[in-house]
């Protein structure tokens, strides 16, 4: 009882600063005399690793349950590129599978691959150890989100097995078609479409909720906001989005189930079918897509921002030099991420909106470019005359600043209503997309994984398998997706499941075959990386601690790699930003965050 | 360092690398907001529910202006439903102030009272249901309808999760050895959900009386 006694003392203090209301505060509490976190330790093997609250765990099984469900999605995409190279050879694929294939690649890799893997993945296993906590604020609830996932992702392959198939309408799921007769899965298929998006939401608002308190009230003593690594600002910024991005979503998914199930009329017109009068009425598709790219634009950003973050310290620490324009950098998260919400009717300029609407989204649009374009010169600053490392996550990083400037710059065109409208329905806007979301930030997942690998498993990727990996990869984008803008402007529709013997097609067939070609390399390369990835866990070179030299908490943990728990038995007291490297007058090339001053009392203060 | 203030401009231009910063720097304790992580995530969740319902009024607001708009009468049950709620939430917060005075036996008692009357609010809501589907008013039948159970029911939804954590306050309550803080922390909590819960409710049915 005494024991308790004590212990509810310290935490009236916490709790009394935390209240607010009846008694404020006079000073703050300094972190040390606050009480640990309290921490579920596992007993078993299942709550070890299989229901485990351990953020660590629960990180690396979002990856790889993102990873497998990304693999499908990739299949799916060679299925399409045999069918638009090939059409005679390969004509095992039908008008409905081929859309089916379509919107399966395409929502899997955005929602299912890309923000699980970025947020549920990286979030998870960096956000703790780079803040120096010993875990998520919510444990518990950190681990019902990945089940969550998990059930998402099993009811968006459930609908594979369903009659009808899954759906086919396309991944932005457009109301009246996606639930008609006549559009693949219309049934069965779209409901467990839109019931996965809804457990996705949910399962991710609980993750969320816990990436953000982390971030904001669990960061370890002298850790402030802007000295936090920009992985963890990006992952940050990405989340917040999310929370206020994905309920449109959901509501868009609610009430289109509701259409579908009990023949409400939210977004359904009046419809004649077969001659006959369908009985919904005066709903608004239009409002659909609102809500829908409501959701959509800052989703774009949900997925670059934790990638624009990583990059940054990626670049920083592989170049041996601090990240050119921290602040800048922020600030630029911040306002990319505040400007998103104001640029989603620019996927809409051909469904018939106001023409000033139009204009307005274009100049919001357009605005983006600013922070956009500081973050890439800042890159380009923070490599200049830096001592550069070819290592492999460097080579990917490389990779993403061109890839992202290329993808950058046909946005730039797209952005504007004149351009886009007759470029909207081509190959065109599938090659830009594909460059600016797709391959940007997945080589900066690459990245990511070849440079945190040692920290999760104490063992280095197969170099070899790396640099292959990465030069086909890097090489092999840029095979299919350059010709795929040309294909765009020589009219080329995106979305047709065959073009016969269409005359502007007379110089695409070959550009076609190779693109097709092209992918399937790319694609089978993905295999070595996994091959890779799952071999080296426990064949490949063992990893010294702090392999790459880093600054940041999560290498300088006392085990290697961090246990339960993350850091012993004190949390790391922080006295620097991560991006001391070289710094002027002190003997050590780089000072990690929880080296006190007085350990390197020769270093000058770095200007910036 | 007294009572911390978030003034975002202020923060987002500090100079991590300078001398002067790094002093107050090192004395961060890595809060952010002088708040218990509880109460943010509270917090979190009435945004993340307030932006969901937000745009479900927006939706309802586009909608109605289409011709096939037919408009409910809303039955004295939900006036009456709507009293209950009122009362659920005053009752919640005198269950707060004797909660937070450490007067749990009478906490107790209201503790009670507060489920009690909640679990009466969604029957009542149920009843409402049941009148309408009596009269033949279905979802599908008119938009109004569909916007109606929809309301209705995610509100409900949002009531049976505070349940939800009524119910392990209330089970914590009633075991011998309790945690006094964390007690008075779930109380405080599910009040202000339960106030939110009524916020939201005047709203929704404020919308489907005016139109």
């Amino acid at each position: 009882m005494s024991d308790e006694y004590t212990d509810n003392k310290i935490e009236a203090k916490s709790a009394d600063s935390s209240s607010g209301g009846y008694a404020p505060p006079t000073d703050h509490i300094p972190a040390k005399e606050a009480p640990d976190q309290e921490l579920y330790h596992a007993k078993s093997f299942w709550t070890k690793w299989v229901f485990c609250q351990d953020a660590k765990v629960i990180g690396v099984q979002y990856a790889l349950t993102a990873t497998a469900i990304g693999m499908i999605g990739l299949i799916l995409s060679w299925g399409m590129r045999l069918q638009l190279g090939f059409p005679e050879t390969f004509s095992f694929l039908g008008p409905a599978t081929y859309y089916q294939s379509v919107t399966m690649h395409g929502m899997i890799m955005v929602i299912y691959l890309l923000t699980a893997l970025f947020l549920g993945g990286f979030g998870n296993y960096l956000i703790p150890l780079m803040v120096g906590a010993r875990d998520m604020v919510f444990p518990y609830v950190n681990m019902v989100s990945y089940w969550m996932f998990l059930v998402a992702v099993l009811v968006l392959i459930a609908s594979f097995f369903v009659p009808g198939g899954p759906t086919g309408a396309g991944w932005t799921l457009y109301p009246p078609q996606a639930i008609l007769p006549g559009t693949p899965g219309s049934e069965l298929g779209i409901v467990l479409m839109l019931v996965s998006l809804a457990l996705f939401v949910i399962g991710f608002t609980m993750g969320g909720l816990n990436y953000v308190i982390t971030i904001l009230q669990a960061r370890t003593r002298g850790m402030t906001l802007m000295r936090m690594p920009l992985s963890i600002w990006g992952i940050f910024t990405a989340t917040v989005l999310a929370l206020l991005a994905f309920p449109a979503l959901f509501v868009a998914a609610i009430m289109m189930t509701l259409d579908n199930l009990l023949g409400t009329s939210f977004f359904m017109p009046e419809i004649f079918t077969m001659g006959e009068k369908l009985e919904t009425g005066g709903g608004s598709p239009i409002l659909f897509q609102h809500l829908f790219w409501f959701f959509g634009h800052p989703e774009v950003y949900i997925v670059a921002l934790p990638a624009f973050g990583i990059v940054s310290d990626v670049i920083s620490v592989h170049a041996r030099k601090n990240i050119f324009g921290y602040r800048m950098m922020v600030w630029a998260i911040v306002i990319i991420g505040a400007l998103s919400f104001i640029v989603w009717a620019h996927h809409m300029y051909v469904s018939g909106m106001n023409p000033w609407f139009g204009f307005f989204f274009a100049t919001t649009t357009l605005i983006i470019a600013v922070p956009t374009a500081i973050k890439v010169y800042n890159w380009v600053l923070t490599l200049w005359r830096g001592n550069i490392h070819l290592t492999i996550p460097m080579l990917f990083s490389l990779g993403f600043i061109v890839t992202f400037v290329n993808g950058g710059i046909t946005g730039l065109f797209l952005g504007n209503v004149i351009i886009d409208v007759p470029l909207s329905d081509t190959y065109f806007v599938v090659a830009h997309f594909h460059m600016v979301m797709g391959i940007a930030p997945l080589m900066v997942v690459f990245a990511a994984i070849y440079h945190w690998y040692p920290l999760i498993t104490g063992r280095h990727l197969n170099q070899t398998l790396g640099k292959i990996h990465f030069w086909i990869t890097f090489i092999g984008a840029y095979a299919i997706y350059f010709p795929m803008h040309y294909l765009g402007f020589i009219g080329v529709p995106r979305r047709y499941f065959e073009m016969y013997d269409s005359p502007y097609m007379t110089s695409g067939v070959g550009l076609n075959q190779f693109i097709t070609i092209a992918a399937l390399i790319v694609g089978f390369t993905q295999f070595i990386f996994l091959y890779n990835i799952f071999t080296s866990w426990y064949k490949g070179e063992k990893s010294e601690r702090n392999p790459w030299k880093a600054n940041s908490l999560e290498w300088h943990t006392p085990d290697f790699p961090p246990t339960h728990g993350n850091f012993g038995k004190e949390l790391p007291v922080v006295y620097r930003w991560p991006y001391d490297f070289s710094v002027p007058g002190c003997d050590k090339e780089y000072i990690p965050q929880n080296v006190a001053p007085s350990e390197v009392p020769t270093a000058k203060v770095e200007k910036t | 360092m007294s009572k911390k203030e978030l003034n975002i401009f202020k923060l987002l231009s500090e100079k991590p690398w300078e001398e002067s910063q790094k002093v107050i720097d090192d004395k961060h304790d890595g809060k952010t907001l002088t708040l218990s992580r509880e109460k943010l995530g509270v917090r979190t969740i009435m945004v993340v529910s307030t932006v969901i319902f937000s745009l479900f009024i927006v939706s309802y607001s586009d909608r109605m202006l289409v011709h096939d708009w037919r408009s409910l009468s809303e039955p004295w049950l939900l006036w009456i439903n709507t009293i209950i709620l009122i009362f659920t939430s005053f009752v919640f917060h005198k269950t707060k102030i004797l909660s937070d005075k450490s007067e749990f036996e009478k906490a107790k008692n209201y503790l009670l009272l507060v489920g009690f009357l909640t679990f009466a609010f969604i029957t009542g809501q149920l009843l409402v249901w049941q009148h309408y589907i009596n009269l033949g008013q279905y979802a599908s039948t008119n938009p109004a309808n569909a916007f109606f159970y929809l309301f209705t029911a995610l509100h409900a939804l949002h009531v049976l999760g505070g349940l939800f954590f009524w119910g392990r306050a209330t089970t914590k309550l009633f075991t011998k050895n309790f945690n006094i803080l964390k007690i008075k922390q779930a109380i405080e909590l599910c009040a202000i959900y339960w106030h939110f819960l009524l916020i939201v409710w005047f709203i929704l049915f404020g919308l489907m009386i005016a139109t």
